[in-house]
């Protein structure tokens, strides 16, 4: 890009009638990092980034922050912080004048904190003695505060597994306030939660479309206690995060292929896994040793973070034409979702790129014993005519009890998250514990992370977060608040996100800037 | 109890939100002795004579002249386009097939985890009450799968010995009341009701009356008085009672019912607080 470019650049963010100021501001910022060299990898490295076939989520060419954190709140809570000059809190009010604050220094890769903590667990300690009505009432403030000071879908929160009050106002919130922001996570214990809990969670899924539920002694046994569901479905731990998150898009890879499907595992998968493992070292590197992220950052000063708790997210997408592709090759037709040996044909390919992920040693990822984090990442607007992750293509999903059938077995590679969503008919809302049942069986029969939507609800699930159906039409017209408005709005054009059966959407924590275009 | 018994089966709906509380498992059991006006899915009523009408007009070649009664289906072939269905001249299905209890159970036992319980629907599901009571017993005796309600959605007609059979194994029957009035329901359903309330009565006894559904249809039983005689009846049964108040839909039905209209929300409301008046608490619309 030469200077000319580069202003005109500016000059349209400057400009653009449907960036609020933050965007633009965000815009400017990254225009100005793309001027910078990309981090050193190889020539077949660099060709695959350019190819599309591997997807750096335009993450930028110089990363100075990890791309997801999950600061430990529980410990700035208890020790307070000199970098922001706050005693521990001694009281409810306090507390979460604390959080508000520390939010907006928590860095991330969409300028807004990822993670709020669980805020059921973190404000627990504080509600002795206070009652329901002023818990309802400062929580109430909070809410509204988180969403309009932090407003960008992907900033999300957790409850659960246990049933308490919290908890509960937080659900009740949701319904009453109908935001955008946070994004909620339920975490599900067969053994811990009760149904009740999950059922006004499931009502609460009926008015906007949140929480999402995950299967939490799956995550457990692979993250630990200490874990959070941050922005779209990503996993990780608490305390840690992800230092970036690089996908590889296995409809390229198929189209690279000439063969069949043993060939496939041994020879071009492997090739294309290692390129994005690569790039992954490379980006973590530069983050690490070049930005010295680690080494200045107030939340690894205060021990906040920690950089033993991190690991990289090796992500992977466009898995059903990866599928559908390959028996092609071979005169089937069965078809990834319906068909048996095309869903045996899935396993193989996951199962192998999970063993190629857990045999590349990663510097910097001790959160993971030294290797990366394995995600099925849920797609980003400029997705055409690839399905995210591990998805089943919109429109063509089974019924439900087909649709988990065929996607369960995935989900215990995915200990960094992997997401399907499912719509559900408007009957549902009569018949809440219908939806209880359902997510009962999922989390039995392995699925880690569970999403539902009702076409009905003036919400649009895009993947992990979700938009107001008014929003995406507005915003061409006028822009809106909501930075994930973007977002949304070129997913619903380029992936028939409207016409789901109607089941759901892809993923995206970040729309390619102007910059990259 | 015996797994080979044989049911004749329409299909089943390994996951359904609207047929009893949870998630349920539903078989639809092909066969009905009443002849609703307002049946939705009247291709259950009556058993295939095997004329072999549809076997040249199935669109994908699904259908064989059959060596039964009715026509071989080919169920990977068949679409489920329904032409059949619509050519039959007597509003039957060659789709519907002869299952035993082991069957079912083989379809139940991978849904289990995911399930409230059973229902057996229809057509008529008190018209094949062995097999009904053998596939409650299996699934009551089989510690995978005894966490699962059973329950028998019915248009009541079924006499108390029926009953009898399946209060052992049975969790609770669902029953349609159509009209309270002798002469409205012979029109509605071209059968007396005596029995239909016989069993509402003898099933509240049981304690094995799960609700009570009502289905309005304009001009034919819609009007705030026989909503309230209806309501003095079923006080008499037990005034705890869930009613289910259902508007009828056209869609499904045949041209005997193209001049009913569907009632609107206003006029279920006000049925359904007609009921409430008279001290029904559990109301709902559906
Ligand atoms: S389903 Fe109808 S048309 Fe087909 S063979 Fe049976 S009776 Fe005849
Ligand atoms: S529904 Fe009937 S007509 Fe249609 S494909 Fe199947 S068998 Fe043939």
């Amino acid at each position: 890009m030469n200077i000319t470019e580069l202003q005109a650049k500016a000059r349209e963010i400057i400009a653009d009638p449907t960036l609020s100021f933050h965007l633009r501001r965000h815009y400017l910022a990254y225009l100005a990092e793309s001027v910078l060299p990309y981090p050193t990898i190889s020539e077949a490295c660099a060709q695959a980034l350019d190819k599309q076939i591997i997807c750096d989520l335009f993450e930028g060419n110089a990363p100075y922050r990890a791309r997801y954190i999950l600061p430990d709140y529980s410990k700035a809570l208890a020790q307070g912080s000199e970098f922001l000059e706050l005693e521990p809190p001694a009281d409810l009010d306090d507390a979460l004048n604390f959080l508000l604050i520390m939010y907006t220094q928590v860095p991330s890769i969409t300028g807004f904190p990822v993670y709020l903590g669980d805020l059921d667990a973190l404000l627990l300690p504080f509600i002795d003695g206070i009652s329901a009505d002023h818990l309802y009432r400062s929580l109430r403030r909070f809410w509204i505060a988180l969403d309009r000071i932090l407003p960008d879908a992907f900033v999300h929160t957790n409850i659960g597994p246990t049933d308490n009050l919290v908890a509960r106002t937080i659900l009740q919130l949701e319904r009453e306030l109908q935001q955008v922001v946070p994004n909620v996570t339920l975490k599900v214990d067969p053994d811990l939660t009760p149904d009740d809990l999950i059922e006004d969670a499931v009502e609460t899924v009926f008015v906007n479309g949140k929480p999402h539920f995950v299967n939490h002694p799956l995550m457990t046994r692979d993250l630990g206690e200490r874990y959070g569901v941050v922005s779209c479905y990503n996993s990780l731990k608490v305390g840690g995060g992800s230092h970036t998150l690089v996908r590889l898009n296995l409809k390229e890879v198929a189209l690279q292929h000439q063969g069949d499907l043993g060939t496939f595992l041994t020879d071009t998968l492997p090739v294309y896994a290692e390129l994005t493992a690569e790039l992954i070292e490379a980006r973590i590197r530069f983050l690490v040793e070049d930005a010295g992220f680690f080494d200045h950052d107030f939340l690894a000063t205060e021990g906040l973070i920690d950089i033993e708790n991190f690991s990289a997210m090796y992500g992977i997408y466009g898995l059903a034409e990866c599928v559908n592709l390959l028996m092609d090759m071979q005169g089937r037709n069965g078809r990834y979702g319906h068909d048996t040996e095309a869903n045996e044909m899935a396993y193989r390919i996951t199962s192998t790129i999970a063993d190629l992920v857990a045999s590349r040693p990663m510097p910097y990822t001790q959160g993971n014993g030294g290797r990366c984090f394995l995600h099925s990442q849920s797609g980003i607007d400029t997705d055409i005519e690839v399905s995210a992750g591990t998805r089943i293509p919109i429109g063509d999903e089974p019924t439900m009890f087909e649709h988990i059938n065929a996607v369960a077995p995935h989900h215990d590679l995915f200990a960094a998250g992997v997401s399907d969503i499912f719509h559900v008919e408007d009957t549902a809302k009569r018949n809440p514990q219908a939806m209880v049942d359902i997510i009962r069986g999922a989390f039995k029969s392995g699925m880690r992370d569970f999403t539902f939507n009702l076409a009905t609800n003036g919400f649009i699930r895009i993947t992990g977060y979700l938009v107001r159906k008014s929003d995406v039409e507005t915003f061409q017209a006028c822009g809106s608040r909501y930075g994930s408005a973007t977002f949304g709005a070129g997913s619903v054009k380029n992936s028939h996100v409207e016409d789901r059966n109607v089941k759901r959407v892809g993923i995206r924590e970040r729309r390619p800037t102007r910059a990259s275009q | 109890m015996n797994v080979d018994r044989r049911g004749h089966l329409n299909k089943y709906l390994p996951f359904s939100l609207v047929d009893g509380p949870g998630n349920r498992f539903v078989l639809f059991l092909q066969g009905c002795n009443f002849d609703c006006v307002v049946c939705h899915n009247p291709y259950t009523i009556d058993e295939c004579n095997g004329c072999n009408i549809c076997v040249d007009l199935c669109p994908d070649s699904a259908l064989t002249l059959g060596t039964s009664t009715k026509p071989d289906v080919n169920h990977f072939a068949c679409t489920d386009c329904d032409i059949c269905i619509e050519v039959c001249p007597i509003d039957s299905t060659p789709l519907s097939s002869y299952v035993t209890v082991g069957d079912m159970l083989d379809k139940i036992r991978p849904t289990a985890p995911f399930l409230s319980g059973i229902t057996v629907s229809g057509g008529e599901a008190t018209l094949q009450p062995e097999f009904i009571r053998d596939l409650f017993a299996a699934i009551k005796n089989d510690p995978d799968l005894n966490h699962l309600t059973t329950l028998v959605d019915s248009n009541g007609s079924a006499a108390p010995a029926v009953w009898d059979m399946l209060a052992p194994v049975m969790d609770g029957a669902m029953i349609d009341l159509k009209a309270l009035d002798a002469d409205t329901h012979l029109r509605m359903t071209a059968q007396a009701n005596g029995s239909v309330l016989a069993s509402i009565r003898y099933l509240a006894g049981l304690d094995l009356l799960h609700e009570v559904r009502l289905l309005i249809a304009p001009g034919l039983n819609d009007s705030i008085e026989t909503a309230s005689k209806t309501a003095d009846w079923l006080r008499t049964i037990d005034e705890s009672l869930t009613l289910k108040i259902i508007g009828f839909r056209k869609n499904g039905t045949r041209p005997v019912a193209s001049h009913i209209v569907e009632p609107d929300a206003e006029m279920l409301t006000g049925i359904a607080n007609t009921y409430r008046a008279a001290g029904f608490s559990d109301v709902l619309i559906i």
